[in-house]
């Protein structure tokens, strides 16, 4: 059985990393490949020349755009056992290993990549969707109740529920009743819709195709929460709902996202009746490998009339 | 039952013993956002004041979770030790806390009086402790508990290397715990968070890591933190698991937003005793962490710390060979800043403790909130003098499946030296023949993970 879902799947992929050649050739070049992060508060001060002010920041110069997120896969080890099975371990993990130590406390240059690359995954998590993006796909936008991203931070409960404005916009536009809903959110990173949207998408699509099953209409949750699938289903009762959503950065990537998947999702429902795929990413499960996962899990998910731990994968 | 004081001129009258609990905690946000918080310190203080002078009875016949609606409350009701609990009921939350911390009372009678408190009597005792108070009456409590190896002895920092993987795959995993075993990390446990949650690819990182393990002849448990159902499923496969995990929350609702209740956990445990692979007879691993309840909706009005401590008060009735706080991991909802995920850490492993727990914490948090690594040396090296039996270790601290920091191998590594600590016996010995570890430091050779190789 499982076997014959991987062989689906792997099907699937094939097709699609095919199409997606031709597609990515004319989509317009995401911003968040060069690492660029636009900030959903305030913008960065603009670098300045002449800083007066007492306590200002060193002038920026954004000469590079910002600092890649591969990090470098070099060794410190001074003398490995084996050094060929060094670069193997390296190339096996984005994980921080092989780094070496001076006597129990890490060298200073692992030291100080590890606070830069925190200060990128802070600035992550204020960052805003490309419309560019969003307009590729015709996605549309609603907010939920987050109001700003601090209380958005401070508030799950607020970005568990869309306005009152939102909820007229589905009610207008969108198809009621659907087969299968697709929904995609910042959530905690915007860069990871940014940098992962444009493959999942058509992947996932056509994955649901394969099965014969129907969408709705898509739309883009602007400060939502993975419980705002509930609102979303009580509004729009969908068999089956996906929300694609930014996950909390991390170090390595602030683009992981994930999507998380609900069998008539309804207000109350429990977590452990939705299911998840995440680290969808470069470095994790690659996009467009999870768009056809996501519909695999979809059409097991309308078979079984079940989500979550009930769900038999 | 006295539910109403003066303080500085103002009279305060509570309304019933749950927000008396909530307003006597230390601030944080996630009690203001369940919106039970003090208003400000003189409201806090004012709770303080009642709830000491509040008696272990007037907390056991006010439940605050009725049992008729909670499993979590009865597991608790019916773990308590009938013929202490009459010894001790008079007493009010201050005498409590003053025998916890006199001299009189030692580990022995620590782990005695434990028996007949609840776990709201617990956490009444943290919330009238500074953060010292519970860094000494923790130090007090030894648990020492044994699987394939024991940990949790007197002068013992143990460990879990978590050498998790974005994609689960099996060489890249096995790379971080090469690294993570050349600094002496892994003597807890081996355990992988898997990001696929099936019962095959849990079977083949227990597979890989028992390999590994029996290569090399290492004194310590394996671990997969997969749901417990789908663990369960990969171990009636033939999945070779030293230990079981699940995480917990403090009330029945809480767990079943986890998709676990009662009923399955004890199933979990039959299994392990029949199918577990280690000797035990702790098969335990547990995870917890403030918050976790109120996520769900599923807290009961009820303050944080009063809901961890219920979960350790689930845990206890499985005899787990290790239980730790995740103490920051969700984000800044409910630990807002370093102040709060500091004292959390210090309020988690005290709880625990006083349930007779093998407490450990992994020290951490996520790059919404308002913390950095600065912040996890001063917990890891407060917890490491408060006696705590593990901690984590991820390579340069950057989980880069989880997305957040804990401590490092190299933190583990300090945290040792620094505070004379060791790791567990058996895995020493096993440092020392493998040439990683001489008289409890790291030789020239610790931190060249192709040594595996
Ligand atoms: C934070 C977190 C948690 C927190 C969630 C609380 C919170 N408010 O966020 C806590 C500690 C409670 C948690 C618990 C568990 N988690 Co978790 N969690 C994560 C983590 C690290 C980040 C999630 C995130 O960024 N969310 C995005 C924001 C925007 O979402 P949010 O609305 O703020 O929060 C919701 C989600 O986080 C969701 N959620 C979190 N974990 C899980 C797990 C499942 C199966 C589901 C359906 C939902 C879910 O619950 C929150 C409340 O609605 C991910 C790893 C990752 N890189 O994504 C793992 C992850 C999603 N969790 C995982 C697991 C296995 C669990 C547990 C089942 C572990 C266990 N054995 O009990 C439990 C129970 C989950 C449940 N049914 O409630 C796995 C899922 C694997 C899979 N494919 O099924 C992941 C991928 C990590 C891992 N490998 O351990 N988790």
């Amino acid at each position: 059985m499982e076997q014959q879902l991987d062989f689906l799947v792997d099907k699937v992929v094939a097709e699609l990393q095919k199409k997606l050649g031709e597609v990515s050739e004319q989509a317009p070049s995401p911003k968040t490949e060069t690492g660029l992060i636009q900030l959903r508060s305030e913008p960065k001060a603009e670098p300045v020349a002449n800083a007066t002010a007492a306590p200002t920041p060193a002038p920026v110069v954004n000469e590079q755009p910002a600092p890649s997120k591969e990090p470098e896969r070099t060794t410190h080890v001074p003398n490995p056992k084996y050094k060929e099975g060094l670069d193997e371990l390296l190339s096996s993990t984005p994980a921080r290993i092989g780094v070496w130590r001076t006597g129990v406390r890490p060298l200073t240059k692992t030291m100080l990549e590890l606070r830069r690359d925190h200060a990128a995954a802070v600035d992550a998590v204020y960052g805003e969707v490309s419309q560019a993006v969003l307009d590729q796909f015709s996605l549309f936008t609603v907010e939920t109740q987050y109001d700003n991203t601090e209380n958005y931070l401070k508030r799950p409960d607020m970005g568990r529920i869309l306005t009152e404005e939102g909820v007229r916009m589905l009610q207008e536009r969108c198809q009621k009743k659907p087969q299968v809903q697709i929904v995609v959110s910042d959530g905690l990173s915007a860069a990871a819709v940014d940098a992962n949207l444009k493959d999942v998408l058509p992947s996932l699509m056509d994955s649901l195709k394969s099965y014969g099953l129907t969408c709705g209409t898509p739309f883009f949750i602007k400060g939502g929460r993975v419980a705002s699938m509930d609102h979303v289903g009580e509004i729009l009762e969908p068999e089956v709902l996906v929300l694609l959503i930014g996950e909390r950065p991390g170090l390595v990537t602030a683009h992981s996202m994930s999507a998380y998947m609900c069998y008539r999702p309804r207000k109350g429902m429990v977590e452990s009746e939705r299911t998840v795929i995440s680290n969808i990413h470069r470095q994790g499960t690659s996009p467009v490998e999870a768009g056809a996962h996501i519909g695999t899990i979809l059409s097991k998910m309308l078979e079984q009339k079940a989500s979550g731990v009930k769900l038999v994968l | 039952m006295n539910t109403k004081t003066t303080v500085l001129g103002q009279t305060y009258q509570f309304r019933d013993l749950k927000e008396v609990f909530a307003k006597a905690n230390e601030d944080k946000s996630g009690d203001q956002l369940a919106g039970i918080a003090a208003a400000d310190s003189r409201e806090r203080v004012a709770a303080k004041q009642v709830l000491a002078d509040l008696t272990l009875a007037d907390i056991r016949n006010n439940p605050m979770v009725p049992a008729e609606e909670d499993e979590v409350s009865r597991v608790i009701e019916e773990g308590i030790n009938e013929k202490i609990y009459n010894e001790i009921k008079n007493w009010s939350v201050a005498e409590l806390r003053e025998y916890i911390l006199s001299h009189q009372a030692g580990d022995n009678e620590l782990k005695r009086i434990s028996r007949g408190l609840s776990s709201e009597m617990i956490a009444a005792t943290a919330k009238l402790m500074s953060n010292l108070d519970l860094i000494t009456a923790a130090s007090k409590i030894k648990v020492v508990t044994h699987a394939n190896t024991a940990i949790g002895q007197r002068g013992v920092l143990a460990s879990r290397v978590q050498p998790n993987h974005p994609s689960d795959n099996v060489q890249g995993i096995k790379a971080s715990l090469y690294e993570g075993l050349s600094y002496g990390i892994g003597d807890a446990v081996i355990g992988i968070n898997p990001v696929i949650d099936t019962a095959d690819s849990v079977k083949d990182i227990l597979n890989m890591t028992k390999d590994v393990m029996t290569k090399f002849d290492i004194p310590t448990q394996n671990c997969v933190l997969a749901h417990v159902s789908t663990q369960m499923r990969a171990i009636r496969n033939g999945a070779p698991a030293d230990l079981i995990f699940q995480s917990l929350a403090g009330s029945e609702k809480g767990n079943n937003a986890f998709g676990i209740d009662v009923a399955l956990l004890d199933e979990a445990d039959e299994l392990m005793r029949k199918e577990g692979t280690s000797y035990g007879p702790n098969f335990w691993y547990f995870e917890t962490g403030q918050g976790s309840e109120l996520s769900a909706e599923a807290h009961h009005g009820m303050d944080q710390v009063t809901m961890e401590a219920r979960c350790y008060g689930l845990a206890r009735k499985y005899n787990p060979f290790i239980v730790n706080t995740v103490v920051g991991f969700i984000g800044p909802e409910y630990l807002y800043d370093s102040r709060q995920v500091i004292r959390a850490g210090l309020e988690d492993h005290y709880m625990g403790k006083m349930h007779g727990l093998p407490m450990g914490c992994d020290v951490c948090y996520t790059n919404h909130m308002k913390v950095d690594q600065n912040d996890m040396d001063n917990l890891g090296i407060l917890l490491s003098s408060a006696g705590v039996n593990f901690v984590i270790g991820v390579a340069m601290a950057d989980d880069v499946m989880l997305n957040y920091q804990s401590t490092s191998f190299h933190d583990i590594a300090a945290f040792r030296e620094v505070m004379g600590l060791r790791p567990a016996p058996d895995f020493e010995k096993w440092l020392e023949k493998m040439g990683i570890m001489e008289n409890g430091r790291l030789t020239a050779k610790a931190g060249d993970p192709t040594i595996f190789m």
